[in-house]
């Protein structure tokens, strides 16, 4: 059991040492400003990746996430903008057409028995069209609602601050850990991605888990969404491309096994978090390319699917069973 | 090799498109000979079409083993960049070519070495290198778009052979060598085999982790290629947005051309044909003056109606469209389903 923690703890002792490293070179980075804007700036991607989280630990994948983010982005500024709704109906309409393109999704994953990853990549395809379709420009939002949402905040200790949005990201990783530790659907969350004929034979209800998976996804993709048209302040269907990626590294930097089964929420907003700080680090540092970020993230990727593997292995050898040829 | 019949859907699915081309373009199948170089709309198609037929061939043979590359696009950018970066630097085109094709297959062996050695899945094994290929092939550029004027390089993107775009020879040459090498040889009945089933495989004898690190060597191979194409087509390196995507493209056409994605029978011909079909789709949607942002809805929806095609021959009612096929083609590739591997190594 303890293992299964491992990966986690390794991942909140790279981010610890991480930020003290970069606290040690830059002592400016030790305040709740940074924090502050560390939320801010990560919000969407957090958001994000605790639907990519739920995903993940069922043993599936959903590469639409950065499309449904853009194709969210753009609806809103196209009815707050052009059709002069108010943005929470435009809010509500966006969070119900994602959340439903996310169950669309699931129900073909299972009725159709067709592996998670092309069915995801067509919705990625689709939902990026459809944005297309509905403009190629950078809509920008005026509405005095969004300048409200966006001067509020509370003042932590220290001058930082804490916005609404990042405010939001928190509750969001909180909902996240209730509904998968301490809900029936988030066991038969893990149980779905342990081994799916044994949850089907212990009476989990496979389809209509599956599809509330990808529906809850959809959701917080669009959720994401909203939080980045806030951030941004417009909509434009070109933002947001590789964002999947980023939260798939998040969830994996995060501890979850990408086959599925084992996994933490709290794991995920750690991984996000180290995303943040070095990106954080390059705007400090001011010389390196921030492309380094990317690098980064990908030698981490390695190192913990690395030490995933070596935990797996070593606890089946434990367990007495065959090594995968 | 192929038989007619089952490249029958791939083909008509063609003839359609082509046809509707014609409809929305009528001097679509004009030809014309300028410069000793054959111009028009269907050239453009072959054209425009060889990066991806490129990438398609190596991702074949690697989904063949039940795997998938999802680098091959941040491959094409990294060698791009490496063989524009050279170009400028002074470098004869003889080193160019060598260093951005050996760029290729170190990426290829990692991923083979990932796969086949520490049994990571293959997503996860290349998504890796997805991420961070961008950003080294935005380190060897250190960030700007290079650009150059080299005869030699540019040749492999708008020069011809007999007439026919340089691209389109090169992949083509490809294409036959590979099917060459997989069908006059067992490697290809191998490769089929450990897609099928890796253990058994290795347990009849097979040496499957070298076979692994072949097809993505291979893959990074290929990607590389199609990486210097697209870099001396449009004379430059752009390390954002070369191969963006093409990963994706790549995978599609070779599920069009109608291998699983869950391993097993594979043709290369047919995935170059499933390339076509892509890129003549888009040639269609560009011609017939749509906005070419359509383009991802008709791909989303082509994958849809494969889905639903594939899965409705895998109900058994396929025997029925096709009379005389064989009823469940797929049967034994959904019998080795995923969670049956899972088991092996309990979390």
């Amino acid at each position: 059991m303890s293992n299964r923690l491992l990966p986690f703890y390794a991942t909140l002792l790279i981010a610890v040492v991480a930020y003290g490293l970069c606290v040690m070179q830059f002592p400016n980075m030790f305040s709740t400003r940074v924090l502050g804007n560390l939320l801010t700036d990560n919000a969407f991607l957090g958001i994000a990746a605790v639907g990519m989280t739920f995903v993940i630990i069922s043993g599936g994948i959903d590469l639409s996430v950065g499309s449904v983010i853009a194709f969210t982005g753009v609806l809103i500024a196209v009815l707050v903008g052009w059709y002069g709704f108010h943005p929470l109906v435009a809010f509500a309409i966006a969070l119900l057409l994602s959340t439903l393109f996310g169950a669309g999704m699931g129900a073909i994953i299972h009725y159709l028995d067709v592996p998670a990853f092309i069915v995801t990549l067509a919705g990625m395809f689709l939902a990026r069209g459809l944005s297309f379709v509905i403009t190629t420009d950078s809509i920008p939002i005026g509405h005095e609602f969004y300048s409200t949402i966006q001067s509020l905040y509370w003042r932590m200790p220290g001058g930082g601050r804490l916005t609404v949005i990042g405010g939001l990201m928190l509750v969001v990783f909180l909902g996240g850990i209730v509904l998968a530790h301490f809900t029936r659907f988030g066991s038969y969350v893990y149980a779905l991605g342990g081994n799916r004929q044994s949850a089907e034979l212990m009476g989990v209800p496979v389809a209509r888990t599956t599809v509330l998976i990808y529906a809850l996804s959809g959701f917080l993709s669009g959720l994401a969404g909203v939080v980045f048209s806030i951030y941004t302040s417009a909509g434009y269907p070109l933002s947001a491309v590789g964002v999947e990626l980023d939260t798939i590294a998040a969830v994996v930097i995060g501890g979850t096994l990408l086959t599925g089964g084992t996994g933490y929420v709290a794991g995920t907003l750690v991984g996000v978090a180290i995303q943040g700080i070095i990106q954080t680090y390059i705007v400090f540092d001011g010389t390196l390319s921030s492309w380094w970020t990317k690098i980064v993230v990908g030698i981490l990727l390695f190192a913990f699917i690395a030490l995933q593997r070596v935990l797996v292995l070593v606890s089946s050898r434990k367990a007495g069973a065959l090594a995968p040829a | 090799m192929i038989s007619l019949r089952r490249a029958a859907p791939q083909l008509i699915a063609l003839a359609v498109i082509l046809f509707l081309n014609w409809l929305a373009f009528p001097g679509f199948f004009n030809i014309r000979i300028q410069d000793g170089r054959l111009f028009g709309s269907v050239v453009d198609v072959f054209n425009r079409g060889a990066p991806v037929m490129i990438l398609a061939i190596g991702m074949t043979m690697v989904i063949a083993s039940r795997g998938v590359d999802l680098s091959v696009g941040a491959v094409m950018a990294m060698a791009g960049a490496t063989a524009a970066t050279m170009t400028v630097a002074g470098y004869p085109l003889v080193a160019v070519l060598a260093a951005a094709l050996v760029v290729g297959l170190l990426c290829g062996l990692l991923n083979g070495i990932l796969v086949a050695f520490l049994d990571l899945q293959p997503i996860v094994a290349t998504l890796i290198l997805m991420v961070a290929g961008r950003g080294i092939a935005q380190l060897v550029t250190e960030g700007f778009i290079v650009t150059f004027n080299e005869p030699g390089l540019i040749f492999f993107g708008t020069g011809s052979f007999l007439g026919i775009p340089m691209p389109v020879v090169i992949a083509a040459v490809l294409g036959v060598l590979a099917i060459l090498l997989v069908r006059r040889t067992a490697l290809g009945l191998l490769i089929e085999a450990v897609g099928v089933n890796r253990s058994a495989s290795t347990y009849a004898g097979l040496n499957s982790r070298v076979l692994l690190l072949f097809v993505y060597t291979f893959s990074g191979f290929c990607a590389a290629l199609a990486g210097i194409i697209a870099t001396a087509d449009i004379r430059g390196a752009d390390a954002n947005n070369a191969g963006l995507w093409l990963e994706l493209d790549a995978i599609l056409a070779v599920v069009i051309g109608g291998t699983s994605l869950l391993g097993g029978r594979f043709s290369i011909l047919m995935s170059m044909l499933g390339a076509i079909i892509i890129q003549a789709m888009n040639t269609g949607i560009l011609l017939s003056g749509f906005p070419p942002e359509y383009n991802l809805i008709v791909k989303a929806a082509v994958i849809i109606m494969i889905l639903l095609a594939q899965s409705l021959s895998l109900a058994g009612a396929g025997a029925f469209f096709r009379p005389g096929a064989k009823a469940k083609p797929q049967e034994p590739l959904r019998s080795s389903d995923p969670s049956a591997n899972k088991a092996q190594n309990p979390a």
